[in-house]
């Protein structure tokens, strides 16, 4: 048994690198196709969303290709890596990832604010974009300084913006905000206290008080912290949770006493996998996302009949047209048209990750290019430029009735004034510590 | 037949201590050092040096530290990542705070550092044993990182929680290329190493190993309990926090505390146990196993392609992963280093086994 184990071991080392060569190699050489490297997480403790996520991702693609066999005529590859939501496997995979196709990784989607940090200094020497869909560091917006980050459609703090305006809308404006409690119960990591600085700027200016309830990692056990927010008796509570917390979240809120529809969350708390398991405790819950849910659209509608009709799907078909499936969708959706307005420039053939951050970059879509790829009201228009790389996206809110999410507001502009002087702000200070000489940009 | 020590005599004291006493194994060390130093940086990727190597020498460095304090002090550790991070911290507070000092100096600072720390949790060790002292390690590991995730001081005010390592320069060159981050991190690896096997080599070492064995015993013979179980989780402590250093300045560039959970503590035990209790090689053959295997295992399920979704993908490597660790442990509970001395042994004896 012993030797057996020997030899086994033995030629599991000296086999060890020869699949990875070859897979190497069956990448080259096959015509004109774009490679994008897609990472998820579909173990850990945040599968719950990271699966139906890269269905969604996974299923766009296949549909582009399926029916316009691929952007331009140019056929999508893509290579999975799993890095279940841990920065270090993400590094990993980048590494491994970001040579394959034939010319290279073209765009990264972490999928994770903690994976985005990882990478963020390594992107420039390898001249290869971060698109950081409604998650990832917040200042990134600022384009003269993190010319390969993407925070596309909304950043956290924007939605942070938009969220407190929606509070407002139900107080009956702005100004009756003053003298509210807020409680911010949000995830203790880099994500979860992404926002504090801008709920402390809106706080002063709006005259209403903030208090921040942090919530260890994964979040199963939170009977304290909830106990502490009704300790404090806020007016509305703030979840800006991540997986497993947040139904535990709803649940001892419903527990405690704090009514649900007191309680409004971030779009990393906001979808089914988050409120069935609440049951009745997440009837009424609002939650912000910055695309819409369901598939009465006729590109959702494209991906049932391309995909799953032809027995294609990657998961199950239940699964589309929810929150994390639709986000899925909108990431690759995004990305494919970054690609596209990169094709524009450059020609129809496979881009280099260079050539896809200048489609990013300069990709516009309006309400017509929207209308055009079926997706009139599952997004809001973008409008990427050089210094802004949030593109201008808007917030909807949307309220969980026990089984859907109805929409509970119009698409809300964010306070973009107030967040972008605070980013330039904190983009200087990063460029500051890290000697970085930011960009001009024209106009 | 080529692995037989015939005709090697040993006339000296100090060739009867050497560290390899026969001719072969110290070829076949020069000749694995050799390929380290010169042949890996030459001929492997940007891949494997960045992403795969590196983070194997920093595990390795820290299971080394993990050995010292469990294998062979036999005092159970739940907090290896919780040293790692102080010493992560404490490079980059230094760094940060005093921009002039050069890296490798607040490398040696991290490691002091650590060692400080380690000693304070070390002091339970004094009055419990067993799984009751990896209870009470396991109480460094959730009070450190709450400090840093909750102490602003320590990641210097950073709105996220995330720190980002400065720059690595030394008499003007930087440590950029993946090459010599590599070169770096085996150079450190390797003294340490070697200060740690002439270490448990040394009475030091010896009286680590009496206390592991039974600590009423050593006490009799004169070892003084305290003094040898605090310098167990001093030293251990010091290489973890060096490894903590690496991590965040070498491999990551980024570090948050979450990055250094208990799980992390967990995997360096893993590593420790796998590659054997009481071995420094073992360090270095656990470690390889747990980074290594689960790329492999990705990489492998490649080969299928589109038969098996990527979900099934992610899962098969957790199922083979904990059904191999189980495997071993059944057959070689003693870990890699064992199965690497029967090998030994057994190519003494070839090709005429008794």
């Amino acid at each position: 048994m012993r030797k057996c184990l020997i030899v086994a071991l033995a030629a599991l080392f000296l086999a060890g690198p020869v699949p990875a060569v070859a897979q190497d190699q069956s990448d080259e050489g096959a015509g004109a196709e774009q490679f994008i490297p897609i990472t998820s997480y579909r173990t850990g403790p945040y599968a719950v969303g990271g699966i139906p996520f890269q269905d969604g991702f996974v299923d766009y693609l296949k549909m582009v290709n399926a029916r316009d066999g691929g952007i331009e005529g140019v056929r999508i590859t893509w290579e999975e890596c799993e890095t279940a939501y841990k920065p270090d496997r993400f590094v990993e995979c980048y590494e491994r990832l970001k040579n394959r196709g034939e010319r290279g990784a073209s765009v990264f989607n972490p999928l994770g604010t903690p994976l985005t940090y990882a990478v963020i200094d390594r992107l420039p020497a390898d001249k290869i974009p971060l698109i950081t869909l409604g998650y990832g560091r917040t200042d990134a917006s600022d384009g003269t300084v993190f010319p390969y980050v993407f925070p596309l459609m909304v950043n956290y703090w924007s939605q942070n913006t938009a969220k407190i305006r929606y509070i407002a809308g139900l107080e009956g404006g702005l100004e009756n905000l003053e003298g509210l409690k807020i409680a911010n119960v949000h995830h203790d990591s880099a994500y979860g206290k992404e926002t504090a600085p801008v709920l402390a700027k809106q706080a002063e200016r709006y005259g209403f008080e903030v208090e921040h309830f942090p919530v260890v990692h994964p979040g199963i056990d939170q009977k304290a912290v909830w106990l502490n927010v009704r300790r404090y008796r806020p007016d509305y509570v703030i979840l800006r949770g991540w997986g497993v917390m947040n139904q535990t979240a709803l649940k001892e809120a419903a527990r405690v006493g704090v009514p649900a529809d007191k309680i409004v969350g971030v779009w990393w708390s906001c979808a089914e996998q988050d409120t069935v398991p609440a049951g009745d405790a997440a009837v009424g819950y609002t939650c912000s996302t910055f695309h819409n849910n369901g598939t009465d659209f006729p590109l959702m509608q494209d991906i049932l009949t391309h995909v799953h009709d032809a027995g294609d799907g990657t998961g199950p078909r239940d699964a589309v047209g929810t929150g994390f499936y639709n986000r899925g969708v909108i990431n690759a959706f995004v990305t494919v048209e970054a690609i596209r307005t990169g094709m524009g420039e450059f020609g129809a053939r496979a881009l280099s990750g260079e050539e896809v951050r200048w489609g990013i970059e300069n990709m516009e879509l309006t309400d017509a290019d929207i209308a055009a790829a079926g997706a009139t009201n599952l997004v809001p228009p973008i409008n990427v430029t050089c210094a802004d790389h949030e593109g201008g996206g808007k917030v909807l809110f949307v309220r969980w009735t026990g089984e859907s999410f109805e929409t509970a507001s119009e698409w809300l502009e964010p306070d973009r004034d107030l967040v972008r002087g605070m980013i330039e702000e904190s983009a200087a200070q990063y460029a500051a510590q890290k000697g970085i000489t930011p960009r001009t940009c024209e106009s | 037949m080529f692995y037989r020590e015939t005709g090697q005599y040993k006339t000296t004291y100090a060739a009867d201590r050497a560290i390899f006493p026969i001719r072969q194994d110290r070829v076949a060390f020069a000749v694995l050092l050799l390929v380290a130093f010169v042949a890996i940086p030459l001929l492997a990727n940007e891949y494997w040096l960045r992403s795969v190597l590196t983070p194997v020498l920093v595990f390795s460095l820290a299971a080394i530290g993990l050995n010292i304090l469990t294998g062979y002090t036999g005092q159970l550790s739940l907090g290896t990542a919780a040293f790692m991070a102080v010493g992560a911290f404490a490079a980059y507070n230094l760094e940060v705070r005093v921009p002039e000092v050069p890296f490798l100096v607040s490398f040696v600072v991290a490691g002091l550092a650590a060692a400080g720390v380690g000693i304070l949790f070390g002091l339970p060790s004094l009055r419990i044993k067993g799984f009751y002292l990896a209870v009470a390690t396991l109480a460094a590991q959730f009070f450190i990182e709450w400090l840093f995730t909750h102490v602003g001081w320590f990641t210097n005010y950073s709105t996220s929680g995330v720190i980002t390592a400065p720059p690595m320069t030394l008499l003007g060159f930087s440590f950029e290329s993946a090459e010599s981050r590599y070169l770096l991190t085996l150079c450190i690896v390797v003294v340490m190493a070697v200060m740690a096997k002439n270490m448990v080599r040394s009475e030091l070492g010896r009286a680590w190993m009496a206390v592991r064995d039974m600590d009423i015993a050593a006490e009799a013979i004169g070892i003084n309990l305290m003094k040898t179980k605090l310098t167990a989780f001093a030293v251990s402590s010091f290489y973890c926090g060096v490894a903590g250093a690496l991590w965040a300045y070498v491999y990551l560039g980024t570090v948050e505390p979450q990055a250094f959970d208990v799980l992390r503590s967990f995997e360096i035990l893993f590593m420790v146990i796998i590659g054997g209790l009481g071995s420094i090689l073992g360090s270095f053959l656990g470690a390889a196993f747990i980074v290594l295997l689960p790329i492999f295992i990705a990489n492998a399920s490649g080969v299928f392609g589109d038969a098996l979704s990527a979900e099934t993908i992610a899962h098969l490597e957790f199922v083979i992963f904990g059904g191999l660790i189980i495997v071993f442990l059944v057959v070689e509970p003693r870990g890699l280093a064992r199965l690497w001395q029967i090998v030994k042994e057994k190519l003494r004896l070839w090709p005429f086994p008794y």
